[in-house]
């Protein structure tokens, strides 16, 4: 299978979901819905399990394993119940070795596998680093399409839980650097489902990436306030069959004409709250799929704002943002009409106790979109 | 009490360097047919002494002795001469061509053929072999081999199965159930445990059969490759090929001094056997023997190949340099297509007269493919694949990125 068969139902289905964010009469979204079935309000890890029962169900070759994913159903519960229903031969859990989890997966591929792994904390992901850059990456290029590993790498990442420095970190670019690799990154529960469909049944190696701070709901920054659940949001409300959200394309997550925000996972809502609080009408990229990236829908909307915040939660040098503000700079040079601005992570380790000053809230957003607006 | 002396740290050192001799007592061996047979079920804590005696089936005059010794007819066993030789004649014939700068890089298996040669033998078609790069007997000694494709491999050239991306001997070939060589040391045994597993997990009957040096022993992947396979029980042989040498580097250096590499497989509660890998004859029993406890639900075997690396490790480094010369002549186990061909005339079924035949026979074989693979070029006459197509096979479909990147480079 591969993800280049989705059709264009599947797609429009995923842009009418989240059009349905800013458009509550949502009539394509109510089409959408009954083009894919019946659907219930899921947290993101409700529609991660949904999306792997449902590849488990249709694909003999889907399996999943990771550690503590087996009988207990991972340590985020994104697995519970499947091994029940599947049987210890498909969903079981594995030693504690990322490198072998990933080395592993990276040889049942060749046989003719999807292997879907779990590595407990993005954190927890360099001891399989050889075997995702130099095996599984390179190994349809070496061998000419002779052996290829569609495996999709399930990973937590991100701050926000009180984790300190290795519950926290988001590697993204470390991936984005890979030649090979696809890197994804969710923010609501529709498109993880659907992103993570699309993984599996995609060809390439992905790196999937969860935002484990909207798990539960969807994460403003404003730590000081409750949750609000995903039963509360829109795109909380997934279909229970299969749909597939395409890789490398980004959605426009909020509409606008003042600037444009690139972000991806926690940074999208973060980004949202920051244009509410600071009264900037900025139009939200989320990128979902970090690379390869949909870089017409960037350059669309910066030559229409002409200014542009890349906003991210990983530390900033060499970070992704660098990359989004080098190809704006080269496609959008002379529409700017402000220099673009970055927030991110500081270059330090994520720390405890002071993680809220580490995390790129909507105030420093905020800051930057004044910043701006008033170049 | 005494007074503690300063701490030493202890670095290994091989017992021979160049000016003197090595004393080849460091590797505990074992008379031909002293060593028991197991029977294929038996636990793996039932073979923990094997790991740390040395399997061997040929004796000194060429007779195959002992429970180890297979039952092969003479047909079986000249054709392994065959393969063993055949594998010889191409190394030495393409190590000529990389001097002649035909391509960038070679790498021989001189001395080690047995052991990739009978294991070939043994195994079925549809197993895998996930292989180093000092393995090319498992795709000579095989019924389909296709030494033009391999030289074209070698060459670099307009055929070139691999389009010109990888490294001279980093074949790929998954028809021949021979694995993508990656070049990267001990990712490959890992690999191979996943891929046993997935053989388990589907309830096909393919064994998977993974290759390693002594040097890449220490490597993490092969540690994470003994848990997992014992762990899941996968149908999977984990070949170690103790050659002695890592380019320089002693195999002391790899954790072999006062143990053995087959050891390693004890702790780890894996069946493990130590057999000369100078010992056609050997080298196919004990591969027998794995591959028929893998394929029976019995789990993996960890063997220990015993040899010595006779040539350099690859074009790229002169041994004299850090090892005594007169090694080979030294080494206790031999040369295996001596000891074979012994073995056959013991036998009555060959002489020198045949082997002297065979010889310029394959070697003339070996010309004549290397004469069809040059008329698709050669690295030196600069007949490679189109740069164009290095922006294929990515990704599935190539992205707009890497579309955009073939367009700057104009073609």
């Amino acid at each position: 299978m591969d993800n280049d068969n989705n059709s264009s139902s599947d797609m429009n289905a995923a842009q009418s979901r989240l059009k349905q964010v800013n458009d509550p009469s949502g009539g394509s979204a109510v089409r959408a819905a009954t083009s894919v079935g019946a659907t219930s309000a899921m947290t993101m890890i409700q529609a991660l399990r949904s999306a792997m029962d449902v590849m488990l169900e249709r694909d003999d070759n889907v399996v999943v394993y990771g550690q503590d994913v087996g009988y207990f159903g991972g340590v985020f519960r994104c697995t519970e119940g499947l091994q029940k229903k599947y049987g210890t031969s498909r969903v079981f859990d594995a030693p504690i070795s990322e490198g072998g989890i990933v080395g592993t997966a990276v040889g049942m591929g060749a046989y003719g596998l999807r292997p879907v792994v779990e590595i407990q904390f993005a954190d927890y992901v360099y001891p399989a680093t050889d075997q995702i850059v130099s095996e599984a990456a390179r190994l349809r290029y070496r061998s000419v399409g002779d052996f290829t590993a569609p495996i999709t790498i399930r990973m937590p990442c991100g701050g926000g839980i009180y984790g300190g420095q290795t519950h926290s970190q988001s590697p993204e670019a470390m991936f984005t650097q890979v030649c090979g690799l696809r890197t994804v990154m969710p923010s609501n529960p529709y498109d993880a489902k659907g992103l993570l469909i699309a993984s599996i049944e995609c060809d390439d190696p992905v790196i999937f990436l969860e935002p484990k701070r909207l798990y539960n709901g969807p994460f403003d920054g404003h730590h000081e306030n409750p949750v609000v659940p995903w039963s509360k949001h829109p795109l909380g409300n997934v279909p229970e069959g299969y749909y597939t959200v395409p890789l490398d394309t980004a959605a426009i997550f909020r509409p606008g004409k003042a600037l444009t925000v690139i972000a991806y996972g926690t940074m999208v809502y973060v980004s949202e709250a920051a244009a509410a609080e600071s009264g900037v009408d900025a139009e939200i990229i989320d990128l979902r799929s970090i690379w390869p990236l949909d870089l017409e829908t960037i350059v669309n909307s910066v030559k229409k704002t002409g200014r542009c915040v890349v906003v991210h939660e990983a530390t900033r040098t060499s970070g992704f943002g660098a990359e989004l503000v080098s190809l704006i700079q080269e496609h959008c040079f002379y529409h700017l009409e402000a220099p673009i601005e970055r927030v991110a992570g500081w270059d330090t380790p994520y720390p405890h106790a002071q993680e809220w000053a580490y995390f790129p809230g909507p105030q420093r957003v905020a800051e930057a979109f004044k910043r701006a607006m008033e170049a | 009490m005494a007074p503690y002396e300063p701490l030493r740290l202890h670095v290994p050192e091989p017992t021979g360097r160049p000016g003197h001799d090595t004393d080849f007592s460091y590797l505990p061996l074992s008379e031909a047919g002293a060593v028991r047979r197991p029977p294929v079920d038996a636990l793996a804590t039932q073979t923990s002494d094997l790991a740390f005696t040395l399997i061997r089936v040929l004796d000194k005059d060429g007779n195959a002795v002992g429970p180890w010794a297979p039952d092969l007819d003479v047909a079986t066993l000249r054709k392994g001469l065959r393969a063993m030789v055949k594998t010889r004649a191409f190394d030495a014939r393409m190590q000529i061509a990389q001097r002649q700068k035909k391509m960038s890089f070679y790498m021989l298996s001189l001395g080690e053929e047995a052991i990739s040669c009978a294991h070939a033998m043994a195994l079925t078609d549809g197993d895998m072999c996930f292989p180093t790069y000092r393995q090319q007997g498992l795709l000579l000694a095989r019924d389909d081999c296709n030494m033009v494709d391999m030289i074209c491999q070698l060459f670099s050239n307009q055929n070139d199965p691999l389009k010109g991306r990888q490294l001279p001997v980093m074949y790929s070939s998954k028809k021949q159930g021979f694995f993508s060589i990656s070049g990267n040391l001990a990712t490959q045994v890992i690999q191979a445990v996943g891929w046993a597993m997935a053989s388990a997990i589907k309830g096909d009957t393919k064994v998977a059969s993974s290759w390693i040096g002594d040097g890449a022993t220490a490597e993490a992947d092969f540690h994470t490759g003994l848990t997992f396979a014992h762990v899941y029980r996968a149908p999977v042989i984990l070949n170690v090929v103790n050659n002695q040498w890592a380019i320089s580097t002693f195999q002391a250096i790899a954790g072999g001094e006062g143990t053995t590499f087959a050891a390693r497989g004890v702790g780890c509660g894996i069946a493990s056997l130590r057999v000369d890998g100078n010992d056609f004859l050997a080298v196919y029993a004990a591969s027998q023997w794995a591959l028929e406890r893998a394929r029976r639900n019995l789990g993996p075997t960890l063997i220990e190949w015993v040899t010595y690396r006779a040539g350099p490790h690859s074009t790229s480094d002169d041994p004299t340099k850090y090892r005594p010369a007169n090694d080979v002549a030294r080494f206790p186990l031999g040369d295996p297509i001596a000891r074979l061909k012994q073995h056959l005339i013991t036998l009555g079924a060959w002489s020198d007269a045949e082997h002297d035949a065979l010889q310029k026979e394959l070697e003339a074989e070996v010309t004549a493919a290397q004469k069809e693979a040059e008329r698709h070029g050669t690295l030196a006459d600069g007949h490679v694949r189109s740069p164009a197509e290095m922006f294929e096979d990515v990704y599935k479909v190539m992205p707009a990125h890497l579309r955009q990147q073939r367009q700057e480079l104009g073609i």
